[in-house]
């Protein structure tokens, strides 16, 4: 019996490995998240491997001979107000810009889910406290609080995670909390409890799975919504300080040249769309992938 | 009393919000004994499903608070043990079946790993083989293939969800099984089906049981003791002969009796019981039965009645508290039709 139990750890690893297999398999059924996958991985594989596909330096010299240029065989994407190379300032910026995004997505939802799964779940005064403090906190416009926060802190990477998930975990809260109440209601949770489940396993197998799915859609959009976020911080002079490149930067740069050089525009634009549009992507395939009905 | 394994006496289980206070179990008693099943009889709204939740202490937090009373249950006071003797209790000794096998079970997590969830709740350190063979093993005896583990709820029609959903309940092999109108959500055919199966699994493990139902046939197919609870209050009591024997009974029960439909004489028509069950915000001050009791007397208003016992069986009624029990004759109509028809 000793033997047996020490012989297997932890049951519950095998089960999650076995669900893990079997979403991956209703997964590669969709053929735009496929497609989604397929194109964020090589978004990510040009930003990491950036340096062996055009010099940073190339991102910040200036040739002012070269202002504006139209994109030619040299300048894929054309060149910038200041003629600077706008390939490598887009493939470069995509560092910053899709990191910040992707990790401060994660972490808002990270923290507003845990939030209000707590506040939906418990109840009482432990969701009085917590929504009650979220009221005084969204009370103040995000874009003055995102200000307060790096004004204080310093304009840095780290620190504009921090002011992004403070201005984006909100929404997880009401949305958990909302899905939270919901589930905790229902009875396949009042018959885990009446089997003696305690709260975090309840919260962690029963009602999260459930939620999820909603969880994923709210997320897959906030990325899109973050990046340009960012990009209206960098045009009030609070992203990262120049010169180094950011997407969002780019673009506000190009505002003022929309006419004469819309390709500064385009570019950055595209990067934008497609890095949300592959996130999305995947997201819709997950959430389906996770919904043992659509299973075909 | 080393053969019970469930007593409760003189509970009183409230729900108390801002608005109202509903009385929803007044002060009732019963006693399961080890192996036997008790039915607790009742309309909705009795607090049937109260009691049960009570013995879990599974109320909800804001709005239910038990009053008075006291649940022994294998000799330890289940209403005095922490939160986490409680966790260890339900599922492991008692477990408990729901109504409504639809959503009882969780629809993104295959059935296999819900039956091993509810082995894992109380054994973390069981292997891996062992968790699948047992998962294995459960879902045979409810007579569902084990291929089928890997299936999600959806999958399943509303009698194997039920399967399930005892599989579940079974899994720990309690002492103690609460089954709340476990087939109340079922077709008819299936109906008959899970019963068998849940008397032939309490007769194999000996499982003692509180079986909740509306419906006297089930009662009288697999129950050893009866409680018919009205309005909170458990108006009459016995075993399974004191109630179903011609004699003398609780016009309640005398009620429920005769809205059973007889095939054998099909020209008597149903008698429904005239009258909606008391609010429970504002209980009647006498009887609870008697703004619906056709043998209602004038103390029926104002006092509550005593209860008489005579062996197993007790009765709560103004009619049987000493000279009035002349007026039990001729009404045991019900129970003669209803027993024909349970013979057949
Ligand atoms: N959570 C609750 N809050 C307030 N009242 C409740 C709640 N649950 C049940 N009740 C009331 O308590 C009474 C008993 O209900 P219940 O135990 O569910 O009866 P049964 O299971 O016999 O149908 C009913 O009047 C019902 O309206
Ligand atoms: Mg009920």
């Amino acid at each position: 019996m000793t033997e047996q139990r020490n012989a297997t750890p932890a049951a519950e690893v095998f089960k999650k490995q076995s669900q893990a297999k079997e979403i991956w398999r209703r997964f590669k059924k969709n053929r735009g998240a496929v497609i989604g996958l397929i194109l964020l991985s090589a978004i990510l594989l040009i930003i990491i491997f950036a340096d062996l596909i055009v010099p940073y330096e190339q991102a910040t010299v200036q040739d002012m001979s070269q202002k504006l240029a139209t994109p030619s065989p040299e300048h894929w994407f054309g060149m910038d107000s200041y003629g600077r190379d706008l390939f490598a300032r887009v493939i470069h910026g995509g560092r910053t810009s899709l990191s910040i995004a992707l990790l401060a997505t994660l972490s808002s939802c990270v923290v507003g889910s845990a939030l209000g799964a707590v506040a939906g779940y418990f109840g009482g005064w432990v969701d009085n406290l917590i929504m009650r403090s979220l009221d005084i906190f969204m009370s103040v416009p995000d874009i003055l609080f995102t200000m307060a926060v790096v004004f204080a802190l310093g304009a840095n990477f780290t620190n504009l995670l921090i002011a992004l998930t403070l201005a984006y975990f909100t929404n997880y809260v009401r949305l958990v909390r909302s899905q939270v109440l919901n589930l905790s209601e229902q009875d396949y949770v009042e018959a885990a409890r009446a089997g003696g489940a305690g709260s975090a396993r309840i919260i962690i197998s029963h009602i999260l799975p459930n939620a999820i799915g909603v969880i994923i859609v709210n997320t897959t959009l906030n990325v899109a919504k973050i990046i340009l976020y960012e990009s209206t911080l960098s045009f009030l002079g609070l992203g990262m300080p120049p010169p180094s490149p950011e997407w969002g930067l780019i673009l506000s740069e190009a505002r003022e040249f929309m006419r004469r050089a819309p390709h500064m525009m385009l570019f950055p634009a595209m990067a934008i769309v497609l890095s949300a549009c592959s996130v999305n992507l995947i997201g819709d395939g997950l959430r389906d992938a996770l919904d043992p009905h659509l299973k075909s | 009393m080393k053969d019970t394994i469930l007593e409760i006496k003189d509970l009183s289980v409230i729900y108390k919000t801002d608005l109202e206070t509903v009385e929803a179990v007044n002060g009732i008693s019963l006693t399961i004994g080890k192996g036997k099943t008790y039915g607790l009889v009742g309309e909705t709204g009795a607090g049937k499903t109260t009691t049960a939740l009570s013995i879990l202490r599974l109320l909800p937090a804001a709005t239910g608070r038990v009053l008075g009373g006291s649940i022994q249950f294998d000799g330890e006071d289940v209403l005095s043990l922490s939160e986490s003797d409680m966790c260890a209790l339900r599922g492991r000794r008692i477990a408990m079946v729901f109504q409504d096998p639809m959503t009882s079970l969780n629809p993104v997590m295959t059935v296999g790993d819900q039956i091993a969830e509810a082995l894992l709740v109380h054994d973390r350190k069981m292997g891996k083989e062992e968790v699948e063979r047992r998962v294995e093993e459960t879902l045979s005896m409810v007579g569902i293939l084990p291929s089928r583990k890997i299936e999600y709820p959806h999958q399943f029609s509303g009698g194997m969800k039920q399967r399930v959903v005892i599989a579940m309940a079974l899994a720990c092999e309690p002492e103690l099984l609460i089954a709340d109108e476990p087939t109340t959500a079922l077709d008819v055919t299936i109906q008959a089906q899970v019963l068998m199966m849940i008397k032939e699994l309490r007769n194999r493990l000996g499982t003692s049981m509180l079986m909740i139902t509306h419906d006297l046939g089930i009662v009288a197919k697999i129950c050893d003791d009866v409680g018919v609870m009205y309005a909170g209050e458990i108006v009459e009591s016995g075993s399974v002969e004191d109630i179903f024997s011609p004699g003398r009974h609780h016009p309640y029960t005398e009620g429920l009796f005769g809205s059973i439909p007889d095939l054998k004489s099909r020209a008597r028509r149903l008698t429904p019981i005239a009258g909606l069950m008391p609010d429970p915000t504002a209980l009647p001050q006498g009887c609870v039965f008697a703004p619906r009791c056709k043998k209602c007397q004038e103390r029926c208003k104002t006092v509550r009645p005593k209860a008489v016992t005579e062996g197993t069986h007790r009765i709560a009624c103004h009619l049987y508290g000493g000279q009035a029990a002349g007026s039990a004759q001729g009404i045991s109509g019900g129970q003669d039709a209803f027993r024909r028809k349970e013979e057949q």
